[in-house]
């Protein structure tokens, strides 16, 4: 018996189930186009699998491609886990997801200057002010500002899942400060050496030149008449669990990774760093810190993070910050659900990816249906990331349903919920045996005067079995994605 | 040539300083076996805590240390900030603060060799393990020199680098000698006897000094000759006046780079190097070879400081980067 099925012959061991599989399909509409790979994968026996494996996680731990994972005081440095059996889209499947996440971030861009300036998406009642206006990512302190070619999300991280039709589905736009694309290149590295084989003689478009498009990008957003602009990547520092990210960013666009300390905003309202022959002016910031701590002067006073006066500088236009400050008010989750019409409103266009259907808790009928199909549903905070605080109806406990009841009645706006999407399945490597898991896709767009999509992206994958929760801090490896050219 | 962040020039200038350090501290470690009359004695390891002066840290964590004790508390002790793991921790985290300035080979192998020092198990840490220890501690200082020397761009990361290590490398040079002195003082009866001269010769061998100082040499282990070879003798690269000479020469390639006028406002170079520069042996060991090797570990920790002012921005309020 072999592994898969190939051409639809014989008795395959894997087995997804019900579910729509990346690898293989789904009754009726099969993944045609992985046929080589699952031929391959068929003459590889599993131990050669688990081998390799081995060294690929030991090779990540020695190159410190690591995330620090916080409990309580103490920190630990985590490999995350890397499944060898890459998820495989078609060129047509690609085409859809890049023209769709380009779209989105497209809408979401002229969203936000629109709200930041004459504001007639509100005034219309197409959004409810109070959601946009009332909401905290929303930040007066850029109203009326001006950004060059009116990008505001230069990097996007659409996350993306598949039901079991086989059809892609937004959860989430990530607009403020979106990670993984690091893991993206890394495991496509790491597939090479560890795979060699299994990419022999298949085409697949090329990660490697990201780096090259995000400083193009970050080039362009400079203020008009910087001539050789200066572009550094602004992080929180060596103890942030997106660390090894920062770096990697850094080195790929060749620019310094500056903290705050190392920058300082002068009476000129020019950004400076300090450099072993004396202050250097910088034009762009590829910042990976939240607004919130970007500049003790204008927001949090108690960020010792951030660069006192910055927000002086860039509204001034003196520097560019990427991503732009108050992108929160275009990926709220609530915001969320109004993003088809926004589409629509701006673009004049249907969205080339569907939203999940979505209940706006904050809303009286809305409300009252998540309450009464709990058990279905899956209740989202708005304001957190990272997979917190999230209840999954169909697998949650009588106690689990029952503290999210309380926490719904006792804040109802702080709440959506959507039906339990049946996420797509991929084959991977669980102890010594291959198993179907719950997969998404995070592709990564970089914009300026205009949009580029990293073909694939990052495909996170939940490991406990039946798990739906794919993040990194709760249980989520993560697989090579490959677009075939 | 871009100039790099003060923070970064600090972090390089460190990191070189602890690996440098770690292996310093290996051959100090090594060549105390060697002198000890009864290796398994306390006493005979107290040089190595007085050299590093250590002596309120020791007995605060062990009232009444053994020798594995001591041993321990060098070798793997992260509390210890002069322990070898200490030493090696910290180049790691400047390392890891230098990330994308630095070659991956780089920050993999200090990666690496940290993961392997904090895996020790109680059972490598013993004294029938040290010379073994020691011999790796060298061996992976030495591998990073090798790969910063093939692998790293020569901008002022570079510059930097070099003048951490030459800095710690003339520092440890005069407390590899200073290690002898503490055992020849109480025995001066001693001098000029073969356990003596063997001693020299030991302490020539940790500094791996042994066959160039026999080429400059021909005959003889005199002690005046030995410590002279490691304080003034201009082409041996673990001597004080090699390193001064090449940390000279590095500052002088900075302002170049700064094009800026040759810096000769550091004060502690400019003494540094007249010391240096014409020793003479027979008027040190007259004067008292061990308050000289003080006078200059503190002209090296003024001239660090001076450093600091000209390019790690140390005159800010704001405590500068490196993970010291």
């Amino acid at each position: 018996m072999t592994l898969f099925a190939v051409n639809g012959e014989g008795d395959a061991a894997y087995s997804a189930g019900s579910f729509y599989c990346e690898m293989v399909g789904r009754h009726g509409r099969p993944a045609d186009h992985t046929q080589p790979i699952r031929t391959r994968l068929n003459g590889f026996p599993t131990s050669e699998l688990v081998t390799r494996a081995g060294s690929a996680e030991r090779e990540l731990y020695n190159l410190g491609i690591t995330f620090t994972l916080y409990s309580g005081a103490t920190t630990t440095d985590r490999v995350l886990p890397f499944d060898l059996i890459p998820r495989v889209l078609s060129p047509q499947e690609w085409q859809t997801i890049e023209t769709g996440v380009a779209q989105r971030v497209r809408a979401l861009n002229l969203f936000l200057h629109d709200i930041y300036h004459d504001q007639h998406i509100l005034n219309d009642g197409t959004v409810p002010r109070e959601l946009v206006v009332g909401n905290p990512t929303f930040r007066p302190e850029m109203v009326g500002v001006d950004l060059p070619h009116m990008a505001y999300v230069n990097i996007c991280g659409t996350d993306i899942v598949r039901d079991d039709r086989g059809d892609f589905v937004v959860l989430e736009d990530n607009c403020r400060t979106p990670s993984g694309v690091s893991y993206v290149i890394e495991n496509r590295h790491m597939m090479l050496r560890a795979f060699p084989e299994l990419t022999e003689d298949i085409r697949l478009r090329p990660v490697s030149n990201y780096g090259v498009v995000l400083k193009e990008a970050m080039l362009n957003m400079a203020p008009a008449g910087a001539s050789d602009p200066q572009v550094v990547l602004l992080s929180p520092g060596s103890f942030n669990s997106a660390y090894f990210e920062h770096v990697f960013l850094a080195r790929e666009m060749g620019v310094p990774l500056v903290e705050g300390r190392d920058l300082f905003v002068d009476e000129d309202d020019h950004v400076y760093m300090r450099t072993t022959a004396g202050a250097k002016q910088v034009d762009v910031i590829y910042r990976r810190l939240n607004d919130d701590f970007l500049d003790p002067e204008a927001f949090r006073p108690d960020s010792m993070l951030g660069v006192p006066g910055l927000m002086r500088s860039y509204r001034k236009g003196k520097v560019s910050l990427a991503n732009g400050v108050g992108t929160g008010a275009a990926d709220d989750k609530a915001v969320y659900a109004y993003v088809p019409r926004i589409i629509k409103y701006y673009l004049d266009q249907e969205p080339i990816l569907p939203n999940v259907q979505t209940n706006i808790c904050r809303e009286a009928d809305a409300m009252r249906f998540t309450m009464d199909h709990l058990e279905e549903l899956v209740v989202k905070p708005v304001a957190e990331a990272g997979g917190y605080g999230i209840t999954v109806g169909p697998v949650a406990s009588r106690e689990e349903i029952d503290a999210c009841r309380d926490s719904l009645k006792a804040d109802p706006a702080n709440y959506i919920s959507q039906p339990l999407v049946q996420l797509s399945v991929c084959p991977t490597l669980i102890g010594h045996q291959i198993e179907p898991r719950h997969v998404d896709l995070r592709p990564f767009a970089v914009t300026s005067d205009e949009t580029w999509v990293l073909p694939g992206g990052l495909t996170r994958v939940a490991l406990p079995k039946g798990s739906y929760v794919v993040n990194s801090s709760q249980g989520g490896g993560s697989k090579d994605t490959w677009v075939l050219a | 040539m871009h100039s790099i962040l003060a923070r970064f020039a600090d972090c390089a200038f460190w990191m070189a300083r602890y690996m440098e350090r770690a292996e310093n501290l290996a051959r100090i470690l090594d060549v105390n076996e060697t002198f000890a009359q009864d290796r398994l004695r306390t006493e005979d390891w107290l040089p190595v805590v007085e050299i590093n002066s250590d002596t309120s840290r020791l007995y605060a964590k062990y009232p009444t240390p053994t020798v594995a004790d001591i041993l321990a508390f060098y070798m793997v002790d992260n509390e210890n900030p002069t322990s070898i793991i200490s030493a090696v921790r910290m180049a790691r985290e400047n390392a890891r603060m230098l990330r994308h300035l630095i070659s991956t080979e780089m920050w993999t192998h200090l990666n690496i060799f940290y993961n392997e020092l904090r895996d020790l198990s109680p059972a490598d840490v013993r004294l029938s393990r040290l010379a073994a220890f020691c011999g790796t501690v060298k061996e992976n200082s030495q591998t990073h020199v090798g790969i910063a020397d093939g692998t790293t761009y020569r901008d002022e990361v570079w510059f930097f680098m070099q003048l951490g290590r030459f800095v710690e490398r003339a520092d440890q040079t005069t407390r590899l000698l200073d290690i002898k002195y503490s055992h020849l003082a109480p025995h001066t009866a001693e001098a000029g006897t073969p356990t003596d001269a063997s001693q020299w010769n030991a302490v020539l061998r940790s500094a791996a000094g042994y066959h160039a100082f026999r080429r400059m040499h021909a005959r003889g282990m005199r002690p005046d000759d030995v410590a002279g070879f490691l304080l003034f003798d201009d082409h041996f690269p673990r001597s004080v006046r090699h390193c001064v000479d090449r940390i000279s020469e590095l500052l002088a390639g900075l302002a170049v780079l700064h094009r800026r006028p040759r810096d000769e406002r550091n004060a502690a170079l400019v003494t540094l190097r007249e010391a240096f520069g014409d020793g003479d042996i027979e008027r040190v060991l007259n004067s008292g070879l061990h308050e000289f090797l003080d006078w200059a570990q503190l002209e090296l920790n003024r001239l660090t400081g001076e450093l600091g002012h000209s390019f790690f921005g140390a005159e800010d309020s704001t405590q500068q980067g490196q993970v010291s």
